[in-house]
């Protein structure tokens, strides 16, 4: 295809994607080095017969005029990043500095609302992604082996947690945990604790946040697995099966290793997507103890004065975490399309 | 494959069909559940003191003389106007449908013909969009948009959605193209036909399978999303999403969870339709860039 054919097939995608994707990355990278303008004050002196004093009154129409000509805000460079709300440079020092031991530093860094949210997301990116491969493997073997009618329902009905949209299908599994829902009164008959609540605890809330995120996207890896499977060489099972490996042995040697191309992508895509878990805290009104980086540029945004520079700051931030999460698989690909020469 | 099966011992049979059945019912019973107690009142469908309760609707029958009641539905769709929200999520993913499919199509076709350099590199930057968090963009949108007096709109949640549909859109687009053999249109174009006549009457005729997965998957994002359509709408134009995500704010007073309930089964059932009609499709779109790599 000509440069010049090819330039006009791809400028409305190109146009789209440097106008809403490219466009607004660097308005927030310019935002984060804002803050917003502080109200422009007039100072007068007022005398009376008792005396003068000054007084100070908001200047409204310059405080607008000063919005008007600078809507971004006034320059604060690096301030931002380093304050309280995101990396707390000074904070973090401090706490170092006064630690008594390394897991009193931690504990203390979770005040802090970046490191805490930080640590959420990384706990359930490391946690989730390995055990949606993981079960997603288990539920592919078990389903491969069904009858043939048998499969068709059950793919049918593993999408629906993929499918449904994440703030409801957490709003579903949340009503059901509730202490007078079916799971959540269930449990607390079996433990026979009548105040146990799935909500009430950090440790179980970050538990039911990761349960929900397994549940959701096993089906996804199931899926892929699913459809790997169909392609497994027989004549390589059926020579591993004379040569007298047990069942076990032939998934491990045989089928697994067919997999491994499909597990990378898996781990490829749940990565990206765990990264930026959400929804889930949303809808499992899980706050108090779990927030993750998404959520706090939510939560900033939300607020009745967006604050915009906060938001855009943690959101140069979570970019950053996402380019560093894909760099092995950038590299990879920059290796393989530029071989050594 | 057969003669695995044969041979299978039956203390591996029933730990298969146990795992199963387990799998089967984590899947499924929370969505028939909630189904079932959509039609409930509160006290049924949060039952602390006896589950069964849930099942056969002793307190829905007590209030309304019947074990089912459509309260929950009347409320949310007429009071509380999930209607309007309802008619919003059509109007949005029907358009946002459209448009990225008809760029994306271009584009991924072009991508896919194209054997230069910059075309590697174009999936490369539209991988990298695809991993950013929709929500670490919105924060830039706002600015501009209060500027322009378009915010709250549905046609800038639109475009919006389109765009951060693209880079996916593309890539799947993309991978499909390239098992449309390249002869094809090469002989078309040696017949005299310029590159858009090639595509206009030899790709388009067979492109459709692939353009339907990628609108499954396009319409699914564009239905799904929360963060974009939370803060861009206006409450007027809201989504479905997010005024589902307003009912749990405002109404968590008795009765009124139901209407949450009500609108959460209501949002699912086009996507039960949707898998049950186009399961294939969605199979197939799942495993395409897998099997690519």
């Amino acid at each position: 295809m000509k440069h010049k054919t090819f330039f006009w097939f791809f400028l409305p995608t190109a146009l789209a994607m440097l106008l809403f994707i490219a466009l607004p990355l660097t308005s927030i990278v310019s935002q984060s080095f804002h803050a917003p303008h502080e109200e422009v004050l007039l100072i007068a002196e007022i005398c009376d017969p008792f005396g003068c004093k000054t007084e100070s009154t908001i200047d409204h129409q310059a405080t607008e005029q000063l919005k008007q000509d600078k809507p971004l805000g006034q320059w604060v460079g690096f301030e931002i990043y380093t304050d309280r709300n995101h990396l707390a440079f000074k904070e973090v020092a401090q706490f170092w500095h006064s630690r008594s031991s390394f897991t009193g530093f931690v504990s203390s860094l979770n005040n802090l609302p970046f490191y805490r949210a930080m640590g959420f997301t990384l706990t359930y990116v490391i946690v989730v992604t390995p055990l949606v491969i993981l079960f997603g493997l288990i539920i592919a073997l078990a389903v491969n082996s069904l009858h043939r009618h048998l499969k068709g329902l059950m793919v049918f009905f593993s999408l629906l947690p993929m499918i449904v949209t994440p703030l409801v299908g957490s709003l579903i599994l949340f009503w059901m945990i509730d202490a007078r829902g079916i799971v959540g009164s269930g449990l607390q008959e079996i433990f026979s604790d009548p105040n146990l609540s799935l909500k009430a605890s950090t440790g179980l809330t970050w538990i039911t946040l990761i349960v929900y995120g397994v549940w959701h996207s096993a089906p996804f890896a199931f899926i892929v697995f699913y459809a790997g499977l169909q392609t497994v060489p027989k004549e390589t099972l059926e020579s591993a099966m004379i040569d007298g490996a047990t069942r076990f042995q032939q998934v491990m040697h045989v089928v697994v290793p067919h997999l491994a191309p499909l597990v990378a992508f898996v781990a490829l895509i749940q990565l990206m997507d765990n990264f930026r878990v959400f929804e889930p805290i949303v809808g499992f009104s899980a706050e108090a103890h779990a927030t993750s980086l998404s959520w706090i540029i939510w939560n900033d945004i939300g607020q009745e004065i967006r604050l915009l520079s906060s938001a855009a700051t943690t959101s140069v931030l979570t970019i950053i975490g996402v380019v560093i999460l894909l760099l092995p698989v950038l590299i990879k690909t920059w290796r393989e399309f530029n071989p050594e020469k | 494959m057969t003669s695995n099966q044969i041979k299978r011992p039956l203390g591996l049979q029933l730990l298969i069909y146990g795992f199963v059945l387990l799998w089967f019912i984590l899947a499924a019973f929370p969505f028939f559940w909630t189904m079932w107690g959509s039609f409930k009142v509160e006290l049924d469908f949060f039952s602390k003191g006896d589950w069964t309760h849930a099942i056969s609707g002793v307190r829905t029958q007590a209030v309304y003389g019947e074990s089912f009641t459509g309260a929950g539905y009347e409320g949310a769709w007429i009071q509380e106007e999930f209607w309007r929200a309802f008619s919003n999520t059509a109007i949005v993913c029907f358009f946002t449908v459209l448009t990225s499919l008809t760029i994306a199509t271009l584009g991924g076709y072009a991508l896919s013909r194209s054997g230069f350099r910059y075309s590697f590199w174009l999936l490369i930057i539209a991988l990298v969009f695809r991993a950013l968090p929709p929500i670490t963009l919105v924060s830039g949108y706002l600015l501009p948009f209060y500027e322009w007096n378009v915010w709250g709109l549905l046609p800038t949640t639109i475009i919006v959605l389109v765009a951060i549909n693209q880079p996916f859109t593309l890539w799947m687009l993309h991978s499909f193209f390239q098992t449309i053999p390249k002869e094809l249109d090469e002989s078309a174009k040696v017949d005299g036909c310029t590159q858009f006549q090639a595509f206009r009457h030899v790709i388009i005729p067979v492109m459709w399978p692939g353009v339907i997965t990628a609108g499954l998957f396009s319409f699914l994002l564009a239905y799904n999303d929360f963060a974009v359509t939370a803060i861009l709408l206006n409450q007027e134009n809201q989504t479905m999403v997010p005024k589902i995500a307003s009912f749990m704010g405002t109404t968590q007073t008795e009765g009124n969870v139901m209407f949450a309930v009500a609108a959460v089964v209501s949002a699912i059932i086009p996507l039960f339709l949707l898998v049950l009609f186009f399961q294939r499709q969605l199979v197939s779109g799942l495993t395409a860039g897998a099997v690519k790599g």
